[in-house]
């Protein structure tokens, strides 16, 4: 079962919450290169499968790997980009400094950043459209232009593997664009990433791979085989009625 | 008025309360953007217990080891409001508040023991209470001083961690850093501060030292690095201050005088400051309004 160019590797994974397991018995494997979205309903544990991978929640029981390393061993090959609910954006500093931030890792505890720092800062900085924004207070940003300093940062982190957490949401047309097209290049460039996702109907236009979490994995494989009607009223529960007639047409089905 | 200043032990005081003052202002960003203002005052609370404990152990007002009574305390205190919050339904701010009122209780019942006891009356603890910076000797502001150059020198160090600690600590943690160790060394500064500032200023008032600096510069910057050192400035102004002019009159508490100071910068902070003061907000509004009608004449 264990295939050779699985960059991650999640056995048997499960996670609480003080009273309530959010996440039991996890079992996939991604394989290198691929656009995975994770999908699923509101509270099925979406968010804590990613911490929970990146030992950011603890675990009850199973094992991750990446790159048939322990996490431990391989997190500077891996770049996380968190909810952007999850920080006070009211914190005084501005975009380029945020972003610098994510060249922490390498330029060490006890050292300051140095111009080259900040100058790489500032590229990732233009590539996601932002440059005009380097010294602008971060709680002056838009959400959109807010997300799109989370992805500078972790562009500069120049990872293998990428987690984002919902980093489409709340964003206006053009910063998903822009997000999307870092993403594809990301992917070109041979980088794996894995996006937790809300929105069903772009599913198939922006990824390639596709993940249905409940609590537990119903589905995972590519979007052409895996993202159909009955996986997804498997995993969503209920009558997902939007997908019956009138958007057949954005979803690819096999059955 | 000027012979008090020049009085060697009042201008040794100042020094301590000064140091002091722009050690609890830097410290005190920190709380502030850790949103653990409330933290503070509960630790300080904590602290009197372990103050009177210590001097009932050796029975003479040696400051180096209250403020180890005290630190031992304040470190249960703190133990205790992470213990409560995350192994029962109580929340955060009940378990401080629940601890500040307990152990400040317990603290002053054991005064009362203690200055029952042979010394005791004379011990001086009673200043711990509300602060009497004049009472300390020359040894006691030796080791304020110290303490707190160590606790400046551990926040300008590693700067740059802290500004990621506190903005996105899952982050760094994702970066590889000891999210733990981080929380232990803020834990083991707030407690330094707190126990070093408690004999000048007293253990009900030590809270304000440490969160009315911070909110005032924020007032005035964008920067973190610029709010740190403002902070601090503030700080030690309020504890020069008010130093003195608890100095001017015979037995006046320096904690409530300081903190007055410090109010007072909060008030300036909070009218004019550049960032987000009141007038400040008023103008540009106005001049808004003003833009918008003369747009608006134009078109019509």
């Amino acid at each position: 079962m264990i295939v050779s160019n699985s960059i991650i590797q999640v056995e048997h994974l499960s996670a609480a919450y003080q009273k309530n397991t959010v996440l039991t018995d996890i079992n996939f494997e991604v394989k290198a290169g691929t656009l995975t979205s994770i999908v699923g309903p509101n509270g099925a544990g979406k968010s804590t499968l990613i911490k929970t991978m990146l030992a950011l929640h603890p675990t009850l029981t199973g094992k991750v790997s990446f790159f048939g390393k322990s996490f431990e061993k391989a997190k500077k090959q891996i770049g996380y980009v968190p909810q952007r609910g999850s920080v006070d954006w009211d914190f005084p500093t501005n975009a380029l400094d945020v972003v610098t931030m994510g060249l922490y890792g390498k330029i060490g505890f006890f050292r300051i950043p140095m111009k080259k720092d900040k100058q790489k800062a500032f590229e990732a900085l233009e590539k996601m459209g932002m440059s005009a924004y380097a010294n602008r207070q971060i709680s002056q940003l838009s959400g959109g232009q807010q997300q799109r300093v989370f992805l500078a940062r972790a562009l500069v982190q120049e990872a293998d593997l990428y987690f984002m957490d919902e980093p489409l949401a709340g964003v206006d047309a053009s910063t998903e664009k822009a997000i999307m097209a870092i993403l594809e290049e990301l992917k070109k460039q041979g980088k794996t990433v894995m996006v937790v996702h809300h929105d069903l109907q772009t599913v198939p236009e922006y990824f390639d791979h596709v993940l249905f979490l409940n609590h537990t994995v119903y589905a995972h494989g590519t979007v052409e085989e895996t993202f159909t009607d009955s996986n997804i009223i498997k995993t969503y529960g209920g009558n997902m009625s939007w997908l019956r007639e009138g958007d057949k047409n954005v979803v690819h089905t096999t059955s | 008025m000027w012979s008090i200043l020049l009085h060697s032990n009042t201008i040794w005081v100042m020094l301590s309360t000064t140091i002091l003052g722009i050690a609890a202002g830097v410290v005190g960003c920190l709380a502030y953007w850790k949103r653990q203002n409330l933290m503070s005052d509960a630790l300080s609370h904590a602290a009197l217990p372990g103050v009177v404990i210590a001097f009932l152990i050796i029975g003479e007002k040696n400051l180096l080891i209250l403020v180890i009574g005290a630190a031992a305390t304040s470190l249960v205190g703190a133990l205790l409001i992470q213990w409560v919050t995350t192994s029962s339904r109580i929340t955060e701010d009940t378990a401080m508040g629940i601890v500040l009122s307990v152990f400040y209780g317990f603290g002053v019942m054991l005064l009362s023991i203690a200055n029952r006891s042979a010394g005791g009356n004379q011990s001086g603890l009673n200043n711990f209470i509300y602060g009497q910076a004049a009472a300390m000797v020359r040894s006691d502001v030796i080791t304020m001083i110290v303490l707190a150059g160590f606790v400046i020198f551990l926040i300008a160090v590693i700067f740059k961690e802290w500004k990621l600690y506190l903005f996105d600590a899952g982050f760094a943690q994702g970066l590889g850093r000891s999210i733990k160790g981080m929380n232990t060394l803020y834990t083991i500064i707030l407690v330094i501060t707190i126990v070093i500032g408690i004999q000048a200023v007293g253990v009900i008032l030590m809270a304000a030292m440490l969160i009315i600096p911070a909110v005032s510069s924020r007032y005035w910057t964008h920067s973190f690095k610029s709010m740190i050192w403002l902070s601090g400035i503030f700080g030690g102004m309020a504890g020069a201050l008010g130093t003195w002019i608890s100095a001017t009159g015979s037995g006046l508490p320096t904690g409530p005088f300081i903190v007055i100071v410090s109010a007072g910068l909060f008030l300036i902070a909070l009218l004019f400051g550049k960032e987000k003061g009141l007038i400040i907000h008023v103008l540009q509004f106005k001049s808004q309004q003003k833009q918008f009608t003369v747009r608006k004449k134009e078109v019509s």
